[in-house]
């Protein structure tokens, strides 16, 4: 049998605002069989969302295909006039978006909107189509299938959404779906649900998936043969198996290398009983809505970070990890509990702290694209902390700059560069670098590898551990990442629903008590093509822990 | 495709775009600021001398601009009046925007009690028509150029409070903004230096509007008398005072009004094509 999809030489460009043209795809070729899953993996800026969007004939705003052929079921999308490519989008080829939050429209209700391209294709009666509909949402394993198409967007959870969105794409029988990130936007627990019902689906219905994502595990369990890409081409392309058993470009080495845990090598404690605690928290207790008392998000959370080790703290979205982050850093108002720093009492808000208690302690944000002003050059940013606490000027502050992008590893020239024309992993470092300006005893870490690549985010952990040895900080690290919080942290504190259920430590990862732990840990998804399959959770727990 | 590095960049200034519509509105914009400037110097005729023995006198060789329903020179009425229609239109539109998006800004930094009590106050003004406002003030005060001054800035300063409060909001939602405060940063600072950067833009382009509508404000005042007092006149008193040669297509009526047309629409045509940043650095040096 002849592929499905035939990519040949593909070529995309964009122009830049002067005129320039880059060129983003550099002559990708690659087929897809009928009912084969494809996955395109690859760091942030590869191409993968570009490529996996030409076969619906589409380039986003700015881009233009500019040579090769992309043929769908022998049709070519590339010189396909407009309207006749309408026609195919969503009959042949469908589209599941990253976030199904944002692409459905919340003032229509689910059904209308998942039987919308029967309507615009007059694939069938609207009657029909509610049924088949209904059958998909079972196919789904989607709660309460007869009901649910009655709802609005905002009524069902992110995990029914997601799955919804498959609904909407498979409602057409097309040929090929094209997944792009579908499951990056959701937590572990949630995903595993997720994985399992597309995968069931799409084998059942028999068509071609293209699985656009940066998670090599999520792609193991999914797909049938994975490509690499970097840099707009094809570095290497397999089987599942011949990829993760033998990879022979060093850029899938080095993937597959940032995925082996790195196990945190035990801070020496030097007699800590004796010793007084660089921070303690004492049954804190904080929420929202007048005065924070509405909605609970942090309910008595206790704990302690000694001096120059590091607390991970590990939870899945809601759970009010970053609440208490706030609560220690000041910016919550209002909260019952005490917050002990170096012995003496910390004030409420950012008002009731000296300086010199604002400086000790530095938060650093998930997201580097709003933590740093876009309209302040790097050297500005950096500059700021350094004349606010340390009454730096002129030629001290500009050296004590370029000392700071060496310790974060950026070059000097970065620091007349603004935000925007810098990349993720190097605003995360500028972001850092902004905290250490300050000279912090204790930085509070929130999410920050998150919006970062497995391999950046590789690299920025490895980073936080060598400040570490130099500069004898202690981290607090928030995040929903297990393996990040494992490679970094001495003791881990795992929250659900604002409460601390169990405290570990890394050497006690692998037992854990708490029915919740257990069930957020075997949710991991691991390299193993088999995980998935062979994944047996205790469905008591599911049901009692999972938010779906 | 080989035309990757044949195809010629846009031309650009100091690492800005510039678009040949907005140079045409600036130099529009330019030349009016350089009349106002420098009309007493070049004028032909005092602005109260009666120079032609006829009224509403056609173009010539004498009288560039024909003459007005007394006789006077009408070129020297307009020159002279570029005087007080930018001038004034100026002064007003900067003692807006200034304290509008001042206001706006810590408004939108504050929050709270503060944010309530500057919203609502400069709603209640918002709420009060323009024209009525004016007439209002000038007739209970009498006018002078201060006072049209004042009188226009306060008309204008809401709708410049509402447009920076409202981008401000949005900034300051921005985690950078809470990385400022946990430094311990003042309000000041965190307007100043952290906000107003990110708001620049869209408030000039902004208080572009907003002059043109000082300026139609002023010339609709001056047309009801209560503007500029005679025998000075801006551009809008001009049309108003020769409205009579109207039926004899007198000159006298069109030209102001073709100045207030050219200078309203050239400053529109500049900010819509102010110069734009060139973000694609990779191709220099």
């Amino acid at each position: 049998m002849s592929a499905l999809v035939k990519i040949r030489d593909l070529r995309v460009e964009a122009t830049t605002d002067i005129g320039r043209r880059v060129e983003i795809i550099k002559g990708v070729s690659l087929d897809i069989a009928g009912g084969e899953v494809v996955a395109l993996i690859g760091e942030s800026g590869s191409g993968k969302t570009t490529i996996a969007m030409t076969l619906l004939g589409y380039a986003r705003p700015g881009l233009k295909i500019s040579g090769g052929a992309v043929l769908v079921d022998g049709v070519d999308m590339v010189t396909l006039p407009e309207n006749k490519r309408a026609r195919l989008r969503g009959a042949k080829v469908a589209y599941v978006p990253q976030s199904a939050a944002a692409a459905f429209n919340p003032a229509m209700t689910i059904m209308d909107q998942v039987i919308e391209v029967t309507r615009i294709h007059n694939l069938m009666s609207p009657a029909d189509a509610r049924a088949k509909a209904v059958n998909l949402f079972k196919a789904l394993s989607l709660p309460e299938p007869e009901q649910i198409g009655a709802r609005y967007p905002h009524q069902v959870s992110g995990g029914q959404l997601q799955r919804l969105a498959a609904a909407m794409a498979l409602i057409g029988d097309p040929k090929v779906v094209i997944f792009d990130e579908p499951t990056t936007a959701l937590d572990v627990t949630t995903q595993v649900e997720v994985l399992r019902a597309f995968k069931a689906v799409t084998r059942k219905q028999g068509v071609a998936c293209v699985y656009v994502s940066h998670d090599l595990a999520v792609v193991a369990q999914i797909a049938d043969r994975i490509v690499v890409l970097r840099g707009g081409e094809v570095q290497e392309s397999g089987t599942i198996r011949e990829i993760l058993e033998a990879p022979r470009h060093p850029y899938t080495r080095e993937l597959l290398g940032a995925f082996t845990p790195k196990i945190h090598a035990h801070a020496p404690q030097s007699d800590a009983a004796g010793r007084q605690p660089l921070l303690l928290v004492e049954q804190l207790t904080a929420g929202y809505g007048p005065g924070g008392r509405h909605v609970k998000a942090v309910e008595a959370i206790s704990l302690r970070v000694e001096r120059g080790s590091n607390l991970g703290i590990i939870g899945e979205s809601g759970c009010g990890k970053s609440t208490l982050a706030r609560a220690i850093a000041g910016i919550l108002a209002g909260y019952d509990g005490n917050i002990t720093f170096n012995g003496r009492e910390l004030g409420r808000t950012i008002k009731n702290r000296t300086r010199d208690e604002l400086r000790q302690i530095q938060i650093v944000f998930q997201h580097a694209d709003t933590a740093l002003n876009p309209a302040k050059s790097v050297e500005e940013i950096l500059g700021r902390p350094l004349t606010f606490y340390h009454g730096m000027k002129g030629k001290a502050r500009d050296a004590r700059v370029d000392e700071l992008l060496d310790l974060v590893h950026l070059p000097r020239a970065v620091r007349h560069r603004l935000p925007g024309e810098l990349s993720g992993g190097q605003k995360q470092r500028v972001n850092f670098a902004r905290a250490l300006a300050a000279e912090p005893t204790l930085i509070l870490c929130d999410e920050i590898t998150s919006a970062l690549d497995t391999v950046v985010a590789a690299a920025v952990i490895d980073l936080l551990k060598e400040l570490q040895r130099e500069l004898s900080l202690s981290y607090i690290f928030i995040s929903h990442d297990l393996s990040v919080v494992e490679a970094i942290c001495d003791e881990i504190i795992v929250m659900y629903r604002g409460r601390k259920v169990e405290e570990i430590t890394p050497a006690h990862v692998k037992a854990p008590e708490h029915p919740y732990t257990q069930l957020l840990f075997s949710s991991v998804p691991k390299l193993d093509p088999n995980w998935l399959d062979t994944l047996r959770q205790d469905p008591d727990q599911v049901r009692a822990y999972a938010l779906r | 495709m080989t035309r990757a590095s044949a195809s010629s960049p846009v031309s650009g200034w100091f690492g800005y775009r510039i678009n040949p519509v907005g140079l045409f509105g600036l130099a529009v914009v330019v030349f009016w600021a350089v009349v106002a400037l420098l009309a007493p110097r070049f004028i032909p005729h005092s602005v109260g001398e009666i120079v032609d023995t006829d009224y509403f006198g056609p173009i010539s060789r004498e009288l560039w601009f024909g003459s007005d329903y007394l006789g006077r020179d009408m070129f020297s009425r307009i020159m002279m009046g570029a005087r007080y229609t930018v001038g004034i239109s100026l002064v007003a539109v900067i003692l807006a925007g200034f304290s509008g998006i001042v206001l706006g800004m810590i408004a939108a930094v504050s929050g709270g009690w503060v944010d309530t009590i500057l919203s609502r106050f400069l709603d209640a003004l918002n709420s009060i028509p323009s024209k009525l406002f004016g007439l209002v003030v000038v007739a209970a005060v009498g006018s002078s150029i201060p006072v049209l001054i004042v009188t226009l800035s306060i008309i204008y300063t809401p709708g410049a409070f509402r447009f920076a409060r409202a981008l401000s909001v949005n900034i300051n939602a921005m985690d950078f903004i809470v990385v400022a405060r946990i430094r311990g940063e003042s309000l000041l600072y965190l307007i100043r230096a952290e906000i107003l950067p990110n708001i620049l833009g869209p408030v000039l382009a902004d208080l572009g509007l907003r002059f043109v509508f000082i300026v139609l404000l002023l010339s609709g005042l001056s047309f009801l008398g209560l503007g500029v007092q005679p025998p000075y006149a801006d551009w809008g008193a001009l049309v108003r005072e020769n409205i009579g040669g109207l039926p004899f297509a007198a000159p006298a009526v069109i030209l102001p009004s073709l100045a207030i047309a050219s200078l309203t629409i050239s400053v529109n045509l500049l900010i819509d094509n102010l110069p734009r940043k060139i973000r694609d650095r990779s191709s220099g040096s």
